[in-house]
C-alpha cells in the first residue's frame, strides 16, 4: 500500500494553504496580528452646483486601488438622486441623476482609504502619443525653443520633463515661458509640450492628504511615461519627481473630475480626516473582491460572519484534541465533548464556566445515581437527565441572578444534550470502573477543554483563523499528518517504563 | 518516572498509535469486525469451525423478553449474562449460584430478580455496546474452571489472552482476577497479568496496574510456578481463529474448562498492549519476524514455529534451547 498519494495530498493541502494565506497577507494587506494599527483616510467629496430645473446628470470620478492606498468602503449621500457606479475603461465614476431639480444642489461622496504602503498599483496604460499639437503664432516658436533647450539638457523622458518644468518655475522662468503661460494653464501647457516632444504624458488629478483639512481641491500632476511603459509623477509646479506619500490619485486618466449636465457653477471640494484603526477592523471594511483568491468570510452579512468566527475555531479545538490524544495519550470522556465545552467556556469565561460545569455535572451525577435505581430504559433515562440538566441550569441562573452574580446567567451557554450524555457516561463509568476512572477521564476532558479554550480564545489565533481561510487547509494537513503518527504517546513513556527496568 | 522513546524502541515496545495504524489498520479488514464485535456471531462461527465455546443457555433480544430471564436460568446454578456487542468486559454479570432469595455474585454480593432484569434491559438498550447501538443479551453457562489454577485467582475465572498475528500465536498472558478488579479479568481494573512463555505455557512474570508483581495480591500465592495445561491444544485453538475470522491481528481470549479443556471465550480485533508489560518484552521483534514469513502455512506448523522462535526462560524454567516437541510431551505428562 503506497503512501505516496497520502503525502501528495498533505503536501498539496499545505502548499495551497500557505499560498492562499500569503496571498491574503501580501496582496490584500491582511496583517498577521490583530493588534497592528492601520491608518485610514476618510475623504469626503462635496459636489455643489446650481440646477436649472431640468433633468440633471452629475458624474464624479472616483479613486481606485493604487500604489499606497486601498479603497475600503465608500458611501454617498444625495437626497432624491438616483445613483449608479460606472466601471469604465477610463476609471470608475459615480453618476447621480434626477428627473427634475432646481436651485443649489449638494451631493456627497465619502471614501475610506486604507494606507497600504505595499499595495500593488493597478496596471496603467500608456496614453497614445499625440502628434497633432498645433500652436498659433508666435507660440509655436516659443514652444519649440523651450523644447529644444530642455532636450539639450536632458538624457531621457524623465529628465526632459524635469527640465521642462524647471523652465516654468521660480526664478528661472524666462520670456518664452511667460508668454506661453498667458495662453494655457500650467499643467495643460506642460502636457502639450511633452506631447509635442513625443513623450507620452497625461494630466492626473490628485489630492494632497492632510489631516483635518476642509474645502480642498484637486491639484494637477503630470504622469510621464518612458519608452518601457514605466511612469513617474512630476509636480508641475516644482518639477519634483515622485509621488509624495500623502498624495491620493483621484482621477488618473485625463478625464474631467466632475461633469454636470443640467446645472451650472459646479465645483467639487474635499475634506479629509485621518484615523487609526485596529487592523482587524480595517480588514473587515475591506471591499470584498469577487475573485476566487479573494474568497473571504467578510463578504457575508455581519450576523453570519460572527457565526463563522466560532465555526472556524472548531478545527483549532479539534487539533488540540488530536494533539492531546495522539501525542500525549490523554483519556477523555467523549472524543470531541471537550471542544464543545471549550466553546461554552468562550461564552461564559473560564472561571464561571469551570464552576458551572463542575456544579452541573456533580448535581447531575447525584440525580442520575437515583435514576439508576428506577430501572429505566436507556433513552428515557438520558432524556430524564436532559430535563434534570435544564432544571439545574435554570435554578443556578435564577439563584446566581438573585445573588447579584450576573456571570451565573451565562451558564445557559452549555450544550445541554452533551452535558447529559457526559453525566450518563460518567455515571456508568463510576458504577463499572469506580470513581478513580471517573476522575481520570473527567480530569482529562476538563484539561482538554481548558487547553482547547485557551487556544480558541487566543486573540491572535482568532484573528488568523478568521482572516486566513488558507489556515484551515494547513490545519487539515497537520491533522492528516498526525493521523499517520506511529510513535509513542507521551504517557506511554511512563506506562511502559517498568518493561525497560529489568 | 519516564522512559526515553529510544529505550522503549530498543525493547521493541509497540505504542497505541503504531498498533492502530500499522497492525489493526493494515491487517484487520473493517468488514470482518462484526464477526468479533458481536459475541453471538463469534459463537456461531466458532461452532461451525469446531471450536469449543461455553454453552449458550439462551439469548434475550427484546425488552418484552426481559421477564423471561428468571425462567431461563432456573435450571442452571451458575451463569453469565453478557452483552453481545460489549467491549472491555463491560456489562458482564457473573452469577455463581442462585436460590429462592436471590442471585449470588462471586463476591458474595446478592442480587434480586429486579436487578437481573435491569441489567438485561440495560444491555438491550445498548448501554454497554460499541456506539450505544441496541444489543442482545447472551446467557451462558458458568465455566467450571480448572482447579489447578484456583490458587492463582480470586473469585473470577482466569482467562488466557493470546495475540495471534497472521495466524501465528505471538504472545500470551493469563489474567487473574483480584478483589480490586471485582472478580473481572480486566487488567486496567486491577487484575493481575501473568506473561506466558509461548513455548511452554509457563509463567514469565506478573504485573498488576502496570507494575511488576510476583504473587497474587489476594491469595498470596506466588506466580512463578503457574503453568497452563493443554498448552499445545490452546495455542492451536487460538491460531485457528485466524482462519475462522480472517483478521490478521487478533486477541483471542480463552478459558480452561475442567471438562472440556481450552475454550474460546471471545475474540478482540483491537487487543490491548498490556500484554507487553506482562511479558516484559515488546511485540515488535516477533511481529517483524512473522511479517517476513510466507503465508499459507497450516495451523500446526504455525504453532510449532511460534513455540520454537518465541521460547523464553521464566523464573523456574530451563533455557529455551530444548526442542518444542519434547517440551510438549513433558507438559502433557505434567497435566
Amino acid at each position: 500500500m503506497s503512501r505516496v498519494p497520502f503525502y501528495l495530498l498533505v503536501g498539496t493541502l499545505l502548499l495551497i494553504g500557505i499560498v492562499v494565506t500569503l496571498y491574503r497577507h501580501m496582496a490584500l494587506d491582511v496583517p498577521w496580528s490583530p493588534g497592528e494599527q492601520r491608518h485610514i483616510w476618510e475623504v469626503e467629496a462635496q459636489v455643489n452646483f446650481v440646477a436649472d430645473g431640468d433633468p440633471v446628470k452629475a458624474s464624479l470620478a472616483l479613486p481606485t486601488h493604487q500604489r499606497g492606498f486601498r479603497v475600503l468602503t465608500e458611501n454617498t449621500a444625495s437626497s432624491g438622486y438616483g445613483l449608479s457606479y460606472l466601471d469604465e475603461p477610463t476609471g470608475r465614476r459615480a453618476q447621480w441623476s434626477i428627473r427634475q431639480a432646481a436651485g443649489a444642489q449638494q451631493l456627497y461622496y465619502s471614501v475610506q482609504m486604507l494606507v497600504a504602503p505595499d499595495a500593488a498599483p493597478p496596471p496603467t496604460s500608456r496614453p497614445p502619443a499625440r502628434q497633432d499639437i498645433a500652436w498659433e503664432r508666435p507660440y509655436d516658436t516659443a514652444a519649440q525653443a523651450i523644447i529644444d533647450r530642455a532636450w539639450q539638457r536632458s538624457a531621457d523622458a524623465f529628465t526632459f520633463s524635469r527640465q521642462l518644468v524647471g523652465h516654468f518655475s521660480g526664478d528661472q522662468q524666462e520670456e518664452n515661458a511667460r508668454l506661453l503661460l498667458t495662453q494655457f494653464d500650467r499643467a495643460t501647457l506642460l502636457v502639450r509640450l511633452l506631447d509635442q516632444a513625443g513623450i507620452a504624458t497625461r494630466k492626473v488629478n490628485a489630492l494632497m492628504l492632510e489631516d483635518g483639512r476642509r474645502r480642498q481641491s484637486l491639484s494637477a500632476w503630470l504622469q510621464v511615461f518612458d519608452e518601457n511603459g514605466e511612469w513617474v509623477l512630476i509636480n508641475p509646479e516644482t518639477g519634483e519627481q515622485g509621488r509624495p506619500d500623502n498624495l491620493l490619485l483621484w482621477e488618473a486618466s485625463d478625464q474631467a473630475v466632475l461633469e454636470v449636465q443640467g446645472g451650472s457653477r459646479s465645483q467639487v471640494t474635499f475634506s479629509m480626516i485621518r484615523h487609526n484603526e485596529p487592523a482587524s477592523v480595517a480588514v473587515r471594511n475591506q471591499l470584498a473582491g469577487d475573485t476566487l483568491l479573494n474568497f473571504s468570510i467578510h463578504s457575508l452579512p455581519l450576523e453570519e460572519q460572527s457565526l463563522f468566527k466560532t465555526i472556524l475555531l472548531i478545527p483549532i479545538g479539534a487539533l488540540v484534541v488530536v494533539l492531546l490524544r495522539v501525542l500525549v495519550g490523554l483519556k477523555t470522556s467523549g472524543t470531541f465533548m471537550p471542544v464543545l465545552i471549550a466553546l461554552a467556556f468562550i461564552q461564559t469565561s473560564l472561571f464561571t464556566g469551570l464552576v458551572g460545569f463542575l456544579l452541573i455535572v456533580a448535581v447531575g451525577l447525584v440525580i442520575r445515581s437515583y435514576l439508576s435505581h428506577l430501572n429505566l430504559l436507556l433513552v428515557a433515562r438520558v432524556s430524564a437527565v436532559i430535563i434534570t440538566v435544564i432544571a439545574i441550569i435554570s435554578l443556578f441562573s435564577v439563584v446566581a441572578y438573585r445573588m447579584g452574580l450576573n456571570a451565573g446567567l451565562t451558564i445557559t451557554f452549555f450544550p445541554m444534550i452533551i452535558l447529559s450524555w457526559t453525566i450518563e457516561r460518567m455515571s456508568i463509568l463510576w458504577e463499572e470502573e469506580g470513581p478513580k476512572e471517573v476522575l481520570i477521564q473527567g480530569g482529562g476532558s476538563l484539561l482538554t477543554a481548558v487547553l482547547a479554550y485557551l487556544a480558541m480564545n487566543n486573540p491572535w489565533i482568532r484573528h488568523i483563523t478568521f482572516n486566513f481561510l488558507g489556515v484551515q487547509l494547513i490545519l487539515m494537513a497537520l491533522i492528516l499528518m498526525l493521523g499517520n503518527y506511529t510513535g509513542y504517546r507521551l504517557l506511554e513513556l511512563r506506562r511502559f517504563k517498568p518493561v525497560t527496568e529489568d | 518516572m519516564w522512559a526515553s522513546p529510544g529505550r522503549l524502541k530498543a525493547k521493541g515496545i509497540i505504542g497505541m498509535n503504531r498498533r492502530n495504524i500499522r497492525y489493526i489498520g493494515r491487517y484487520n479488514d473493517r468488514r470482518l469486525y462484526p464477526l468479533v464485535d458481536d459475541k453471538l456471531k463469534t459463537k456461531l462461527l466458532a461452532t461451525q469451525h469446531g471450536i469449543t465455546t461455553p454453552a449458550l443457555i439462551g439469548t434475550i433480544a427484546t425488552q418484552f423478553d426481559v421477564k423471561r430471564i428468571g425462567a431461563m436460568v432456573e435450571a442452571h446454578p451458575g451463569f453469565v449474562i453478557k452483552p453481545a456487542k460489549g467491549s472491555g468486559g463491560k456489562g458482564i454479570l457473573v452469577i455463581e449460584h442462585h436460590d429462592g432469595e436471590g442471585y449470588v455474585k462471586p463476591s458474595g454480593h446478592r442480587l434480586q430478580h429486579e436487578d437481573l432484569q435491569r441489567h438485561v434491559s440495560n444491555i438491550l438498550s445498548g448501554l454497554y455496546s460499541l456506539g450505544g447501538t441496541p444489543d442482545v443479551a447472551l446467557v451462558e453457562s458458568l465455566i467450571a474452571f480448572d482447579e489447578t489454577l484456583a490458587a492463582y485467582t480470586y473469585e473470577g475465572v482466569p482467562d488466557i489472552r493470546v495475540i495471534v498475528f497472521q495466524g501465528y500465536p505471538v504472545m500470551a498472558m493469563m489474567r487473574l482476577s483480584t478483589a480490586a478488579s471485582d472478580g473481572k479479568a480486566n487488567l486496567h481494573q486491577g487484575a493481575v497479568g501473568v506473561g506466558l512463555d509461548i513455548a511452554s505455557g509457563h509463567a514469565l512474570r506478573g504485573v498488576q496496574f502496570d507494575r511488576p508483581r510476583s504473587d497474587h495480591p489476594d491469595t498470596g500465592h506466588e506466580l512463578a510456578s503457574l503453568h497452563v495445561p493443554d498448552w499445545e491444544v490452546l495455542l492451536r485453538l487460538a491460531a485457528s481463529c485466524y482462519e475462522m475470522t480472517g483478521l490478521g491481528y487478533l486477541g483471542t481470549d480463552m478459558v480452561l474448562d475442567r471438562h472440556n479443556g481450552p475454550m474460546l471465550l471471545e475474540l478482540n480485533a483491537r487487543p490491548g498492549l498490556a500484554i507487553q508489560m506482562t511479558n516484559g518484552e515488546g511485540l515488535r521483534p516477533r511481529l517483524d519476524l512473522i511479517e517476513r514469513q510466507t503465508p499459507g502455512v497450516g495451523v500446526a506448523e504455525r504453532v510449532a514455529f511460534a513455540r520454537h522462535h518465541f521460547a523464553r526462560a521464566g523464573e523456574l524454567q530451563p533455557g529455551p534451547g530444548d526442542a518444542p516437541r519434547t517440551r510438549l510431551v513433558a507438559h502433557r505428562s505434567d497435566a
